[in-house]
Formats: structure tokens, sequence, C-alpha cells
């Protein structure tokens, strides 16, 4: 990570941002004696304090917006996870492997909750609880927390449906260092899809680790309740460039091309399908 | 040549200012892994001083949107020519949805391949010479571990190289990459051990932390000298 680029990134849009981090010598002081003592995946912590003191408690707005909306997905996802494994009794996920993988996602979403929370600091919005959520989704999924294989296309949606969400958010993070920590909080995210995937796949689904389609089907779950969160994947067009049967690779067919690039998903939709798994008064 | 002079007291000046030891280090580390096939023409300035670079490997010019999209595009080549290899002739021990998503994959990257190669035209690197002699072809482990291997690396790279990318539509192209190589990658972790396909702890040389439930991600540099191993072609790094 390069402090010094995402300073002068930042000084395209803001011409004084040194001037704004000069009189407090100290909040720079203190970071930067810190970069030498912290891991590197603690930076964007630290970075995330030291522009909160810069801005004086004002991060720009549209960085604390995408921040705080990926915060709202992994409570989302957090709950639903952690109520499978701790307070669902008429829910069976096998013992062993399934339940290995499902405590290592749910592990990873709280830490990303908290990861969150810590960048945002005092502008984070407030916690959503389970007692917020609905995982029926109004009734939709009645039987999400009482069979397995309803939980795991669930969850496959909400997985999917992080990747696209973060993808959607990237160009709001451009050239700053928390770019790079959504990065890696997006690629986790796939790589939950993919293995969520692979548990329904052993579950008798035919479904593959990674999204394919058609020209005609976008949604490769089987599940058509799930239509949105799939809406637009079977794109094979990317920057202007047809992808199906390329440069006279026949291999390369549509559902090659569909499933060689996934799609980002753009925030109204994505609040859309959030808003399903909150009830009334706590939605986004 | 004054130009990548000029560029690396730059960085050394800003390294200094804020981790000087460090980047000093790294730089050294990478330097020595040109003996492996990579050459960062910064770093070699000096040695190469009067030998045309650009007529004898890829060069990747990082100041601007094309150099990372070189970079990606050199990525998928060899990841391309590693699966178009397995996919000829899969190890014995692989089981037919094995070949199946083996195939897949080799068509995924042979896209994302000839997708960077159209987008980049003129500006695009040419084909890179890889060397695959450290790798069993016949043996499931050998190809499996190679495969890891290559697809937690991409991760990492994209990761890594995303907050240098300036223009909207490639950041996100990138995005929309990174993702099924990570899916990639998460497949052939859970074929060596179920359950393994997001283990942050096994990934912190490639930048990782499970306490933040974060990925890999690592400079192109790092990324360059990992891969070096399997690239015969001379890479040279400019304006990183």
């Amino acid at each position: 990570m390069n402090i010094v680029n995402i300073l002068e990134e930042i000084e395209k849009v803001d011409g004084e941002i040194y001037e704004r981090l000069s009189p407090r010598r100290s909040a720079m002081k203190d970071f930067y004696s810190m970069g030498k003592k912290i891991a590197f995946a603690a930076a964007p912590l630290a970075l995330g304090s030291m522009f909160t003191k810069a801005y004086g408690q004002t991060l720009p707005t549209a960085v604390v917006n995408t921040l705080n909306f990926a915060l709202s997905l992994e409570y989302l996802e957090y709950h639903f996870y952690n109520h499978a494994l701790v307070a669902a009794p008429t829910l069976t996920i096998p013992a062993g492997a399934p339940t290995a993988a499902i405590t290592t996602i749910r592990d990873h979403e709280l830490a990303h909750v908290n990861l969150l929370k810590g960048a945002l600091g005092t502008s984070a919005r407030a916690e959503i609880t389970y007692a917020m959520t609905d995982f029926t989704a109004g009734g939709t999924f009645p039987t999400v927390y009482s069979d397995y294989v309803t939980f795991l296309k669930v969850a496959c949606g909400f997985e999917d449906t992080g990747v696209r969400a973060y993808k959607g958010q990237a160009t709001v993070l451009k050239g700053l260092s928390v770019l790079t920590t959504a990065l890696q909080i997006h690629s986790v995210e796939a790589r939950h899809a993919s293995h969520i995937r692979q548990m329904l796949a052993a579950n008798g689904a035919t479904i593959k680790p990674w999204i394919t389609g058609s020209a005609t089907v976008s949604n490769d779950t089987g599940v058509s309740a799930v239509d949105a969160v799939y809406a637009g994947e079977n794109l094979d067009v990317q920057a202007g460039v047809t992808i199906t049967g390329i440069n006279g690779q026949t291999g390369v067919t549509r559902a090659a091309a569909v499933e060689s690039f996934d799609e980002p998903l753009d925030t109204a939709s994505v609040v859309t399908i959030a808003n399903l798994f909150l009830k009334t008064g706590f939605k986004l | 040549m004054k130009n990548n002079e000029l560029e690396i007291k730059d960085e050394l000046q800003e390294e200094s200012l804020f981790n000087g030891s460090l980047g000093r280090r790294s730089f050294l580390q990478f330097a020595g892994a040109s003996a492996a096939g990579l050459a960062l023409v910064a770093a070699g300035c000096k040695k190469d001083r009067g030998y045309p670079d650009m007529n004898s490997g890829a060069t990747l010019d990082f100041k601007d949107d094309f150099g990372v999209l070189n970079y990606a595009y050199a990525l998928e080549q060899l990841e391309a020519a590693f699966y178009i290899k397995v996919a000829s002739a899969p190890p014995s021990a692989f089981t037919a949805a094995q070949k199946a998503y083996f195939q897949d994959i080799q068509f995924h990257e042979i896209a994302h391949r000839e997708f960077f190669k159209n987008a980049l035209s003129t500006a695009a690197i040419g084909s890179l010479e890889v060397d695959f002699s450290s790798i069993d072809f016949t043996s499931a482990t050998s190809v499996l571990g190679t495969a890891k291997a290559f697809e937690d690396l991409g991760v990492s790279a994209y990761n890594g190289a995303g907050v240098r990318i300036k223009t909207d539509a490639y950041l996100v192209l990138a995005g929309k990459i990174v993702s099924v190589e990570a899916r990639h990658a998460a497949y052939i972790r859970d074929l060596i051990s179920n359950g393994s396909f997001a283990d942050l702890n096994d990934l912190t040389a490639l930048g990782s932390n499970n306490a933040g439930g974060l990925d890999a991600a690592l400079t192109p540099d790092k990324v360059l000298a990992i891969a070096g191993k399997y690239i015969k072609t001379k890479i040279n790094v400019i304006n990183l």
C-alpha cells in the first residue's frame, strides 16, 4: 500500500488535504510511526482513523455511504449464519465439514462487520440485530431454518449478492486504500459463494462453483425466487468485446463467457434484495 | 532509462519517508528474482545500460492503466497455458467431474486472456513463453498444487493492483474477473482439502489477514517475483 499515492489521489479531489493534515501533525506522526509496527492488513483501520482526524470526523460522504452499505450487508450475512449455527434447533447442518464451513463463513462475516465498523468509527451506521431481520423473506423461504437445502439456497443468494454488491461499489473507492480492503472482502465472498455452491451440488443440486448461464438464463440456481440476485449475470460483451467465440476460440461458449465474468449490481438493486430480509421499520 | 532512474529516486524518496527499509528490502528481493527470468528495468538500469530491453522481452509500464491491464494479460496467459496443458491430458487420477471443471476453468482463462488481448489491441504485450518444467502433469497432486498456487496468486494480484487502476470501466472489469478466480481458487482448494476454500491463515504470505476476514493482496513486484518461476520471457517492469 502506497500511502503517498493515496494522499496524491485525494489531493486531486481535495487540494487542501495536506493543510487538513498538517495542523494535526500529531495525527500524521502517530500514523507514520504506527505504520512501522502494524501489519499490512491493519493499515486500513489506521488509515481510516487518520482520515477521520484529518477531516474532523467527516469522511467523504460517498465513501462513508459505501462502507455503511457494505456494513449493512455484512450484518445481514453474519446474522443469517450465526442464527443457523446457534439458535435454529429445527435446522440440521450436518456435523463435520458442513458445520465447519458455515462456521468459517460466519466468522469471516463477523470479521468484516468489525473491520468496517472500525474503519467507519463514529460514522458507522446503527447496528442491525437479528431481531430486525426476516430470513424467510416475508414467507418466501418459510423453511430457511428447518430445511438444510433451503438454507443453502438462501446462503447461495446472499454470497452471490455480496460479490455483486462489492463489485458495484468499486468505482466509489477508486484509488483509495479502502478499495484494496473492499477487494479483499469481495474475493472472500466469492470463495464463500464457490463453496456454498459446492455444498448445494453435494446435496443434489445441479450447480457449478461459478455462475453459468445462457442467452436466456441468468439465474443458474433453479430458484426463481432469487432471480433478482442474478439479473444481468448472463452478459457476454465486456468493454465492447464479445466474449463468446472470441478470436475463433470455439471452446469459449456463451456459457463459458457468462462464467468467466461476474457482473456487478448497482446499489438500488442490492438494497431491494437486502430489504427482503429486513423487517418493516428497519429496511435500508 | 533516465526516466526510470528518476522514477526510482522518487520511489525511494517516498519509501524512505514512510517505510524506507522495507521498500528497499523488497526491492532487492525483486531484483534478485531477475535470475529466475524476470528483470526489473528500473533495478537493472546500470547493468543493462545500452541494451534495448524492449526488444528482448515484455515490458510492463505501470505509468497508466495499460500497464496494469498488460500485467493482468501476462498472468492470464500463464494461467491459460497451464490449464490448456492440463485439459489436453488430465492426470489419470482426475474424476470425470474434475476433468469437466478443469475444462471449464481452461476456457475461463482463455476468455480472460483473449479479452485482454483485444481490449489492449496495439498496446498489448506479446505472447509469453512459459516454463512448466517444475510441474508433473501426470500427478494430480502436482497439478492441483500448481492450480491452487496460480489461482491464489491471481486473486492476490488483482486485489493488489486494483488501487492502481484509474479508469472506472477497467476497475470494474478487474473486479468481474477476480471473483471468478476466487471461485476457482475455492474449488481447487476444496479438492485438495475440503473446507480450505477460504483458509486465510494459509494465505498470509500472499497478504491475507484472517482476523479481518481479508483475502490475499500483493503488489505487482511481489506477484511477478513469484510467477517468474513459470515464465521464460523476460519481463521488464517500469514505473511501478
